[in-house]
């Protein structure tokens, strides 16, 4: 089984800690993980502002990078839903405009979206697990990102998954399903309603009581966490996959910026 | 609120105002909630939702398909049960029109049934100035006609109002209308349902001339369907002499059978009731029952434009049961005053820009609002994919392309206010094209790390930073310490397994020979040994 990681822009070079987490327990689970190094960015952000035609190039050079493996993984279900929602579609609009590049796109988008899988779903469908052997003893509210959630339908794995983390107290997020107001470039055409939004998503986890608001996007937990950081909440933003590469042995540790889980 | 649309600010503008007040979010907050719960209710008890929604999509897709035919065929069937159509352009031709109607019937005062399409055109306005009264007749669009206000929601107009407020509108402003408000009106709602019943009773039993909005017109027939909760509607629509129409050409549908379909899925989507309470159903006229007089006006007003925008047309499929608004983030902190037309939320935003251009920063404004959650394609009864749209209409605003405005085909430009935005797109596109530019940036930005100020200047930077901190840059970039792992991973014999986070006690300019180092001692009963077992079966390392 060849599996690339597809680690996306935002963790790459933000929260590399994510990527490094994701390649631990795939390794873990004994999965060998490649990262093809020309990877850069799906164009995703570039596509939901209204750039679909920047955004073109960066859909070819992505389907090329990860051509010829079996499993692409990626700890990001908007960057997934990107590559399996939206290429087939800006395939589907370049061809209906009569550009050239419209072939060129339908096989890259051919080629990337039958194996991307959101890491939640490769290890529950692919590899068949929800007890990854996990060790995280705190308490965790979990935030579906609305991509993973709407989109990709991802339904209740990552709940399984964290479930199944030994140490974990799971303690359920009201209004879970709503919106935190990142939605990318909103966050700064429409800075209002994203702060409205994300401070009601803080309160709602700071009101279970939960010492981590687990979520599965990195962006959305930069804008969470942005928020908690410069409110001096306690509450810790923690992606998924750094509570399941966590163990006994190797226990997860604080990136040095984030401070303490209190 | 002023009482007209002209010369609200851009979304973002119109919602930093609304966000800032608290009344007003708490009562929309209170409002959407309530009815948002209720709705996923009365989904859940419908085994054979998804079959219905998909069966309202088809049969509105297949009608916009076909709109010339049918909305020919619903002209002569309305003609042959006794009615006159008429064909309006746009917002001033049909005011002209319906203005024009009522003067013949010699009457200066009109009762109304909610429409939008009226709200749409501003015919209250062009009635006035015409020295003709329209009388609002639905509670909700009472309250705003009194308190000159504007309606924020498409069901629930008054959505933004509670009950004291209501109260003192009340009390202060239906003696300039009619019957004035009882002595001590309290603010309980029986209370002030009881003034609005005294107040408005009066205008039925004098209007000679009724205005109202339809929700379907079925072109087999020539039949029309209002479906209302209060009865006002059923009041409007059969005691008056004349009965005017104004609808828009979009609400046509071919079949009688096809509205088993939407009375199911209408009622369920919009207030969660499982049946409509007053359905009125009417065909042209009937001697000695109703209105005497009938008269359609259909409006066009973009929407042939629409329909010729192969992604966007799917939002005339919407029924207008404000589904989508109960389930918007966005609607819930703002309202829908920011979206500044009667069609507000997720179907303002995808709605109000094809139907008038997207040229004013009003319009090029509303395809932005929305974070693009995916809420409202939800639940929307026709399914519409609203998020879709939207990008396609960001699209439209920042890259400029084809369109059609006044039936001609054009070309539109880039809006001028993106162009800073679109070259930083084309820079970042460049870069990403180019790994070794980009990690080039990358190593920069990591090096340079602890120079980075806490709040950088610049607008967009400026946006974040208000309320959120900027993440701090890490030490090293996934890609630094992969070649590190890599190196570790196929050298069996000095296999060792990294915690995953190993940089944070490290020094900035020493983590890569750092990260080589285990921090921890290795037991072999860790996952380690294991990993190395399974790496010998994989193949990177033969
Ligand atoms: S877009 Fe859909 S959910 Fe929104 S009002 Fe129209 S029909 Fe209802």
């Amino acid at each position: 089984m060849r599996v690339a990681l597809f680690l996306t822009c935002v963790n790459d070079l933000l929260y590399p800690d994510t990527g490094r987490a994701v390649v631990t327990l795939l390794e873990r689970l004994g999965v060998e993980v490649d990262f093809p190094a020309g990877q850069t960015c799906c164009g995703q952000a570039h596509y939901n502002t209204g750039y679909r035609h920047e955004a073109e190039p960066l859909v070819r050079r992505h389907a090329e990078v990860f051509a010829g493996y079996d499993y692409v993984v990626a700890p990001s279900g908007s960057c997934v839903a990107m590559v399996r929602e939206n290429y087939p579609r800006m395939a589907e609009r370049a061809a209906a405009e009569g550009r050239d590049s419209g072939r060129g796109l339908a096989a890259a988008a051919a080629a990337a979206v039958p194996q991307t899988y959101e890491l939640t779903e490769f290890l529950v469908d692919v590899l068949g697990v929800t007890d990854v052997g996990a060790y995280f003893p705190h308490t965790v509210t979990y935030h579906p990102s609305c991509h993973g959630l709407r989109m990709l339908g991802l339904g209740d794995r990552p709940r399984r998954l964290l479930q199944a983390v030994r140490g974990l107290e799971l303690r359920e997020l009201p209004g879970a399903q709503e919106c935190c107001g990142f939605g990318g470039t909103f966050a700064v055409k429409n800075p209002d309603v994203s702060a409205a939004m994300g401070q009601d998503k803080i309160d709602n986890a700071r009101s279970t009581g939960a010492q981590v608001l687990c979520g599965a996007d990195n962006s959305c937990l930069m804008h969470l966490d942005g928020m908690i950081s410069r409110q001096n909440t306690p509450l810790r933003a923690v992606h998924l996959a750094e509570i399941l590469a966590s163990t006994q042995e190797h226990p997860y540790q604080t990136p040095e910026t984030a401070g303490k889980i209190r | 609120m002023s009482g007209t649309y002209l010369g609200l600010p851009s979304f973002p503008a119109a919602a930093r105002e609304a966000t800032r007040d608290g009344q007003l979010r708490a009562n929309l907050r209170h409002a959407t909630h309530t009815i948002r719960s209720k709705r996923a209710t009365a989904i859940s008890e419908l085994t054979d939702w998804p079959q219905l929604r998909a069966a309202g999509a088809a049969i509105k897709d297949h009608t916009l398909r076909h709109l010339d035919h049918y909305l020919l065929q619903l002209e002569e069937a309305v003609t042959a049960a006794g009615g006159t159509v008429h064909w309006a352009t746009d917002a001033d031709d049909a005011n002209r029109i319906i203005t024009a109607l009522v003067h013949a019937t010699g009457h200066t005062e009109v009762v109304k049934v909610k429409s939008m399409t009226t709200q749409e055109t501003g015919l209250n306005h062009a009635l006035a100035h015409a020295g003709i009264t329209a009388y609002e007749t639905d509670l909700a669009e009472l309250i705003v006609q009194l308190g000159n206000d504007l309606p924020s929601h498409i069901l629930v107009p008054a959505i933004h109002k509670n009950r004291t407020e209501i109260r003192d509108i009340f009390t202060r402003e239906m003696t300039h209308w009619g019957r004035p408000a009882p002595d001590n009106l309290t603010d309980n709602p029986t209370d002030l349902a009881e003034a609005a019943r005294l107040h408005l009773r009066e205008k039925f039993l004098t209007a000679k001339v009724a205005i109202s909005g339809a929700n379907f017109m079925i072109a087999e027939t020539g039949t029309l369907a209002v479906l209302e909760s209060e009865g006002n509607g059923r009041m409007c629509l059969t005691l008056p002499d004349t009965l005017i129409t104004l609808a828009g050409i979009e609400k046509v549908i071919p079949t009688w059978q096809d509205l088993e379909v939407f009375l199911q899925t209408l009622p369920r989507s919009s207030t969660a009731e499982r049946m409509n309470p007053y359905t009125t159903l009417w065909t042209g006229t009937t001697p000695h029952n109703g209105p005497r007089t009938f008269h359609l006006v259909l409006l066009d007003n973009g929407r042939t434009d629409t329909l010729a925008d192969t992604t966007g047309r799917q939002a005339l499929r919407c029924i207008r049961c404000s589904a989508c608004l109960n389930v918007c983030p966005v609607y819930e902190r703002t309202g829908g005053h920011a979206y500044g037309t009667p069609y507000p939320g997720p179907i303002g935003a995808i709605l109000t820009p094809q139907l008038h251009g997207t040229t004013t920063p009003l319009d090029a404004s509303l395809p932005y609002a929305s974070t693009l959650c995916g809420a409202c394609y939800d639940v929307c009864p026709v399914a519409i994919d609203i998020p879709d749209i939207l990008t396609h209409l960001r699209e439209r605003i920042t890259q400029g392309g084809p369109t059609t405005r006044q039936g001609q085909k054009t070309t539109i430009k880039p809006a001028k206010r993106h162009r800073l935005e679109h070259t930083t797109m084309r820079t970042t596109r460049w870069t990403l094209q180019h790994p070794t530019a980009l990690h080039h940036a990358q190593k920069l930005a990591t090096h340079t790390r602890k120079l980075h100020p806490k709040n950088p200047p610049g607008t967009t930077t400026k946006a974040w930073t208000t309320t959120r901190n900027l993440p701090q840059i890490p030490p090293t970039t996934f890609r630094q310490w992969w070649q590190q792992h890599q190196k570790q991973t196929t050298q069996p014999t000095q296999h060792t397994q990294q915690a995953p986070h190993t940089e944070k006690a490290q020094p900035a300019h020493n983590t890569e020979q750092n990260e080589l180092t285990p921090q921890t001692p290795q037991t072999p009963q860790n996952g380690k040994s294991e990993k190395g077992q399974q790496n010998e079966k994989g193949g990177r390392q033969q």
